[in-house]
């Protein structure tokens, strides 16, 4: 019989703000092509109506979506939520913890409603509706960590969302860490038992065969490359967890040995005005472009422009953009601080706080075209390991041992 | 009846220091790290000679002071000898008082253990004739068989080598170079007379690489197993047994038992009165070549694959290699001591096995080797160096410009 699973995630291409919704669609959708059947509950209308499981994957109604009507803002930094930031103190939305006891209300009924055989939540905010769903069902849970409060806060821990992480990991059956960065985490700073934790790497979907850089705008992009510019790029949310403003003293000692270099910040992001200040105050702006949060067609013609992605993150769970950007054939500098760098070989690595030597790689890649040749094809090949299909395997060793407990 | 040669590579890099684009123009010291990190090249010396160099050699001075028919080869390269010099010389005492017993030859390689003749054949050939003057300052003798850097040969390699008036050369008994052939064997050059030494790669490998392998089913290795190996060959002429001298404390622990296998085995060979040891000359004496060995394309004793793509592979590496040995005639004509010390250095092949990007098949035994995080740093740091390098010549040509310059109006004015 089909493994039958209900799975809590909240957020949903084309309605995410960053790597967790691409992460659930291209698990959910390799674990369905793998037979397996899923109930993917969301805590949002996000205008997924009617027959979105069609669109989403052509073939069936094998995946349901259920959604729930509530307003959630899993990430601090949406633009659209800086007013409602500033005025409470803490970085979440005043009523978010409130949504995500009612999100795990609702849980609890559908979990009495449906027919299933194991729970999968994803991230903290609906690790309480997993443990509701657990309750009512007695159904093992498994947790699935894309990151942690570790990551997310910068070192200023909100309590509230750590209690809930603390308990959900130490009631689940099962523990998901994107990364052995994260699983490392989990057990230093949640003390959860090492024996409970799996490393599920995510997986890359490739945009298309070709590699060649797209000779089209944005940002006059072409413009730039055929004058010979270099064009370095960072993709991320503009908040202290991604580390931009490392990436920009960086671009600063850049520009003072290569001056025809350029810029790109994808992404948008709570630290965006204190960045634009930032990039005038260091004399560059000229140099730096911000184009906000891009998907799609656009984003991959940034990783196709580039000469090099940067990713500058204090602490990274996993780092899906730098696979991404590899799968593009546009060669990668990593954080240490990141899940990332603990799984590649074929990306140069650095310490986020050491801006000498990210300056130094930089450089590197941009004047020593051998390397920046050997590190597109070697990295190209290495990202293509990093599939759905060997993730979602993986998921269901695990939940067929789970099962059979 | 079996002759059992054996010979040690003796062998260290000057390695880079951490060395950044901002340090160019500013720093020229580029072999002197300091800190606690794995490129600290008198750090490694120093750690070495404890695990390593210097019980080994006591070992065997003592093996040689009571087996009067054992015999040892090494090779020192010139970049090896200077550091101990510089760093240990009482280790660099104990290699000479192990020359000083008559029993031990020593063989001729390039100064900088480099890959010259890949790119400069009197760049080569200087540096062959650099390391001979060295070898015999420091020990009193002259080297008269070859060995190249990490036994790179060829037949153009060979042909030079003769043409030094070297009376034989080392090489890797590679399966693909021997085919159904056995390496027990002298062979020669197909056009000169040059006697050629083939190593016994299976036999030197349960030493150097399997000796401490539980998984290998031949495990534990015996001084008495040994020789039984080496005695069914009985009907062969040489067994060449050539690896690292590191091989001794370094790769293989002490705790290992790797010492007691050394001790006991010049015992255990000598017990059968049909073996006995050899060094590469007495053997270019003693045998006769079987045949000639056709060797056109270059064989080393590196990596699974045995060719030269240990060091040149990616385009790392060989950009790096090219640019290096593109600077040559314009830094020998600069004049300039340091420049050209330091340009030889960066020669030294340990350079470009560090770029090496073959993770595969080989990736563990490159990590275990390499001072940098990775292949790419090792080529950046590199890279940088050499651009300080270049920028260290055009300053030189500047003055050579001007003082020209200066003679010039001098003989106009006269």
């Amino acid at each position: 019989m089909k493994t039958r699973v209900l799975m809590f995630g909240w957020e949903f291409p084309p309605y995410n703000s960053g790597g967790l919704g691409v992460a659930c669609h291209g698990l959910t959708k390799a674990l369905v092509s793998q037979d397996i059947t899923i109930t993917f509950v969301l805590p949002k209308r996000m205008g997924l109506k009617g027959d979105i499981p069609h669109i989403l994957f052509a073939d069936d109604d094998i995946l349901n979506i259920h959604q729930i009507d509530t307003l959630l803002y899993p990430y601090i930094t949406s633009s659209k939520y800086i007013d409602e930031r500033q005025s409470i103190k803490g970085g979440y939305g005043k009523n978010l913890f409130d949504e995500v006891y009612r999100y795990a209300l609702h849980a609890r009924r559908i979990a009495q409603q449906e027919q299933f055989d194991i729970i999968h939540a994803h991230e903290w905010l609906s690790f309480p509706a997993g443990l509701a769903a657990k309750s009512v069902s007695g159904k093992p849970l498994i947790v699935h960590v894309h990151a942690t409060e570790y990551d997310r806060s910068g070192g200023n821990i909100n309590p509230m969302v750590f209690n809930i992480e603390w308990e959900a990991l130490q009631k689940a059956d099962e523990i998901i860490a994107v990364s052995e960065y994260t699983k490392q985490i989990i057990i230093d700073q949640y003390g959860i038992s090492p024996n409970k934790i799996t490393v599920v790497h995510n997986g890359v979907t490739p945009f298309d065969d070709n590699r060649q850089p797209l000779i089209d705008k944005p940002f006059s992009l072409a413009e730039l490359k055929q004058s010979g510019a270099k064009i370095v790029l960072f993709v991320g949310r503009l908040t202290l967890q991604k580390g931009p403003d490392y990436f920009l003293q960086a671009a600063k000692k850049v520009l003072e040995f290569e001056p025809n270099t350029y810029f790109l910040i994808a992404g948008s992001g709570d630290m965006e005005r204190e960045l634009i200040e930032k990039t005038a105050q260091l004399g560059i702006s000229d140099k730096v472009f911000f184009t906000g949060f891009l998907r799609g067609e656009d984003l991959k013609k940034v990783y196709r422009s580039a000469d090099l992605f940067v990713l500058s993150s204090v602490s990274e769970p996993f780092g899906i953009t730098t696979l991404e950007s590899m799968i593009n054939g546009t060669p990668v500098l990593v954080s240490k601080q990141s899940g990332v760098a603990g799984a590649l070989q074929h990306a140069l690595k650095v310490d986020f706080w050491d801006i000498d030597e990210m300056a130094n790689k930089m450089l590197a890649v941009l004047m020593y075209r051998p390397l920046m040749q050997s590190l597109s094809e070697n990295g190209y090949q290495e990202a293509q390991k990093f599939t759905w299909q060997q993730a979602a395997e993986k998921c269901i060793r695990i939940y067929e041992r789970l099962v059979k407990n | 009846m079996p002759s059992v040669c054996l010979y040690f590579q003796v062998h260290q890099p000057r390695r880079l220091k951490q060395y950044r684009i901002f340090d160019i123009g500013k720093d020229h010291s580029y072999f002197n790290e300091k800190s606690e990190t794995n490129r600290n090249n008198q750090a490694i010396i120093k750690k070495i000679a404890q695990k390593c160099y210097l019980p080994a050699n006591k070992l065997l001075l003592k093996l040689l002071k009571k087996y009067p028919t054992f015999r040892i080869t090494y090779s020192f390269s010139g970049v090896f000898l200077d550091q101990l010099e510089e760093y240990y010389p009482e280790v660099l005492k104990s290699f000479q008082e192990l020359v000083e017993t008559g029993h031990v030859e020593i063989l001729s390689e390039t100064y900088y253990h480099s890959l010259s003749f890949l790119y400069s054949v009197d760049e080569f050939i200087h540096q062959i004739k650099l390391h001979s003057k060295r070898i015999e300052e420091v020990f009193g003798v002259k080297p008269k068989i070859f060995r190249n850097t990490e036994l790179i040969y060829n037949n153009d390699i060979g042909k030079i080598v003769g043409s030094l008036g070297y009376k034989g050369v080392l090489a890797e008994g590679a399966d693909h170079i021997l085919q159904w052939r056995s390496p027990n064997y002298l062979y020669k050059h197909p056009e000169i007379n040059l006697p050629l030494l083939l190593k016994n790669y299976k036999l030197s490998d349960d030493i150097a690489f399997r000796f401490s392998s539980k998984d290998w089913p031949e495990y534990p290795l015996t001084a008495d197993k040994f020789s039984q190996w080496i005695s069914a060959l009985q009907n062969e002429d040489i067994a060449c047994l050539f690896m690292d001298y590191e091989t001794f404390g370094e790769h293989q622990w002490e705790d290992t038992g790797i010492f007691n296998f050394l001790g006991a085995l010049p015992e255990e060979i000598l017990k059968n009165q049909n073996i006995d040891f050899i060094t590469p000359s007495e053997a270019v004496k003693r045998y006769k070549p079987v045949a000639e060995l056709d060797i056109p394309e270059y064989v080393s004793w590196a990596d699974t694959e045995r060719d030269l793509s240990a060091w040149l592979s990616n385009p790392m590496q060989h950009d790096a290699a090219f640019k290096l040995y593109a600077m040559e005639e314009d830094v020998l004509d600069s004049g300039d001591k340091q420049l050209i010390e330091d340009w030889r250095r960066l020669q030294t092949s340990d350079h470009f096995y560090y770029m090496c990007t073959k993770w595969f098949a080989d990736g563990d035994v490159h990590k275990y080797f390499n001072p940098y995080e990775s292949p790419y740093e090792a080529f950046i740091t590199f890279m940088n160096v050499l651009k300080d390098l270049k920028l260290r010549l055009s300053k030189t040509d500047q003055i050579m410009i001007e003082d020209i310059k200066e003679k010039l109006v001098q003989l106009t004015t006269n």
